[in-house]
């Protein structure tokens, strides 16, 4: 699977009509020295041969260097994956926890006002471009109201001593507000519409109506018992929201200046530093596989009815 | 003998308008006809653009006192929804944007709708080997993050509205193709069409013939929501600066209006409106294929 993406991605970044080396190579460089930079960088080879030393490379872990930072792919890409991750799991946190405790409310209160107002609502968060959501919370919470920073992780000139430090700080949190919100606001209606769905095929189960005629007060039935069973293709449903998530990054992680992996594969992109693409792309597709992966799983260990059907 | 006319003359004619019933257009419900109210309007303004547009969109403007028309507010030297930063009219880049929107929107969803459904119809039906190779593929299309990949295509190619028609195309008939793939293997079962083959319709008979038009109403909600998605992405992707510069479209706008630091001055008129176009256009599309969804699943509606 990942050496189906890895090979279209060699493909995509070999067969492509520009010249890998464009960002090395200055226009005053003589033909020779240019042929020098291709062997250097083995692009002399035929397509085959480079095909499995980047294959070979990929299993030692070896990404190349960055054409611009002079450093490791490998190592950059793990600078920046942290960030990401941070980003990722707090905004979809809050929007799990946020849909589903509003999703089992809805399916509860079927057929009220407030149940039709917010199911076109909820469709309308899912309809906005998650960079444009951002802008406005920019414009409004940064600039005009002055609540929030405008961008980055940190403040400039501050320094911390690892992960660690950084995460739990003030100033790190007070960074983390605006673009988790945008994602929570964006993601939370997956979780919000699968789980008001599974509450109202539940809600009329069997089971359910047994806890009913048992005398069991309305809120111990609908949440001990339909919204415990509810949950479970909902719980699986993160690990694909994760996949999902870490692709979307990459606009809002470029609207709000955060250092992650969506930014870095943006900027390598436009600064034709193709192996730092290369590498940016190849981790959010095994982040992606991975949790497509995950989701499986989960859902086989979780309801062991579907490993029997 | 007029019967007889009557049945055996108008088979085109009855069978386009056959296809067309089968569209089902979900007109029973309040939000798809919202939906299909909000369609109509884009188009129109499509089509009319050039009547609608008060400028060129891409002229830099001036005043009547020569001076250069930038960041006017909405209004002002009657420019409805102000003036870019350099001096062009939003309102007219606002009308002239549902163009590309329009244009992106319906190619790509025609082609995720058309491939997903050829994949599907014929993993579908024919199983074996051609299902096999036909959903390792969708396996893989799943396992390449979409952004990523049409940013990096973006990149590589020539700058035009179509790289991102292009992509979804390669990429996102996956979620179709699976969908439709299934839809066929509980309907190849079906008498039916066992009654087809016996009596000697071919394979592709039988698939294009009594398979298809009962997953049509599948493929329209997939590309209904796909309409959506094309907006997004090229949006998102003219966002990110790998946009065509030369076709205004709400994508380029919020870019240019990002760039432009019209955040920090407060410039809401420039850049609230192209991103409730495209909510609008989306969110109709959504709103449609929730119309399409009761119609196919009519337990949402108990």
């Amino acid at each position: 699977m990942l050496w189906a993406v890895a090979t279209i991605l060699f493909l995509m970044f070999r067969l492509m009509p520009t010249n890998p080396l464009a960002a090395y190579i200055d226009p005053t460089f003589t033909e020779e020295q240019q042929q020098l930079l291709m062997a250097k960088f083995g692009l002399d080879r035929p397509l085959w041969e480079q095909y499995f030393i980047y294959l070979k490379n990929l299993l030692q872990g070896e990404l190349g260097d960055s054409f611009f930072y002079r450093q490791p792919v490998g190592e950059r890409v793990m600078e920046l994956l942290p960030n990401t991750l941070v980003l990722t799991f707090s905004s979809l946190i809050i929007a799990y926890v946020f849909g589903i405790i509003v999703g089992a409310w809805l399916a509860w209160k079927r057929d009220s006002v407030a149940e039709r107002a917010a199911i076109p609502l909820v469709l309308t968060t899912r309809a906005m471009p998650e960079f444009w959501l951002g802008m406005l919370l920019l414009a409004v919470f940064s600039f005009t109201l002055g609540w929030f920073p405008a961008g980055g992780t940190r403040s400039p000139g501050s320094e911390y001593d690892g992960y660690l430090a950084l995460y739990t700080s003030r100033d790190f949190l007070a960074h983390l507000v605006l673009p988790a919100m945008t994602l929570a606001i964006y993601s939370q209606g997956l979780p919000l519409l699968l789980m008001r769905s599974n509450m109202l095929e539940v809600m009329n189960e069997d089971f359910v109506t047994m806890a009913r005629i048992k005398g069991l007060s309305n809120w111990t039935v609908v949440v001990r018992h339909a919204a415990r069973n509810a949950l479970l293709p909902v719980m699986t449903s993160f690990a694909i929201a994760v996949g999902y998530q870490i692709q979307g990054n990459v606009v809002v992680e470029t609207v709000f200046s955060w250092p992650g992996l969506g930014r870095e594969l943006v900027n390598a992109v436009s600064a034709s530093d193709y192996p730092l693409a290369q590498g940016a792309f190849l981790m959010i597709a095994v982040v992606v596989v991975l949790m497509n992966l995950l989701a499986d799983l989960l859902y086989s260990l979780l309801d062991p009815r579907i490993s029997h059907a | 003998m007029h019967s007889d006319s009557a049945s055996a003359e108008p088979i085109r004619g009855g069978s386009v308008l056959r296809w067309i019933r089968r569209i089902h257009l979900p007109l029973d419900d309040p939000f798809a006809i919202a939906g299909l109210l909000i369609y109509a309007v884009f188009i129109l303004v499509a089509v009319f653009a050039d009547q609608l547009a008060t400028h060129d969109p891409l002229e830099i403007l001036f005043t009547q006192d020569y001076q250069l028309a930038a960041d006017l507010r909405p209004g002002e030297d009657g420019f409805v929804l102000g003036t870019t930063s350099l001096g062009r009219d939003i309102y007219s880049q606002l009308v002239y944007g549902s163009r590309s929107a329009l244009l992106i929107g319906i190619t790509a969803a025609f082609m995720v709708a058309v491939i997903g459904t050829v994949v599907g119809l014929l993993a579908g039906y024919f199983r074996g080997w051609t299902d096999i190779v036909l959903m390792r593929a969708a396996d893989i299309a799943f396992g390449i993050p979409f952004l990523p990949f049409v940013i990096v295509l973006a990149a590589f190619l020539e700058p035009s509205i179509w790289n991102v028609v292009f992509a979804m195309a390669l990429i996102l008939w996956r979620d179709t193709g699976r969908v439709i793939r299934s839809q066929v293997l509980t309907l190849r079962t079906r008498a039916y069409i066992d009654a087809a083959r016996v009596s000697g319709s071919s394979d592709l008979k039988i698939v294009f013939r009594h398979i298809a038009p009962n997953i049509l109403p599948l493929s329209f909600l997939y590309g209904s929501i796909a309409i959506g998605w094309a907006i997004l992405t090229e949006a998102a992707i003219s966002f990110l600066g790998f946009g065509d510069p030369e076709t205004i479209s709400w994508g380029y706008m919020l870019q240019d209006a990002y760039a432009s630091q019209a955040l920090s001055t407060g410039g809401y008129y420039w850049f609230v409106p192209p991103g409730i176009c495209i909510v609008l256009v989306v969110v109709a599309g959504f709103f449609i294929s929730r119309g399409y969804e009761e119609i196919l699943f009519p337990k949402l509606k108990e």
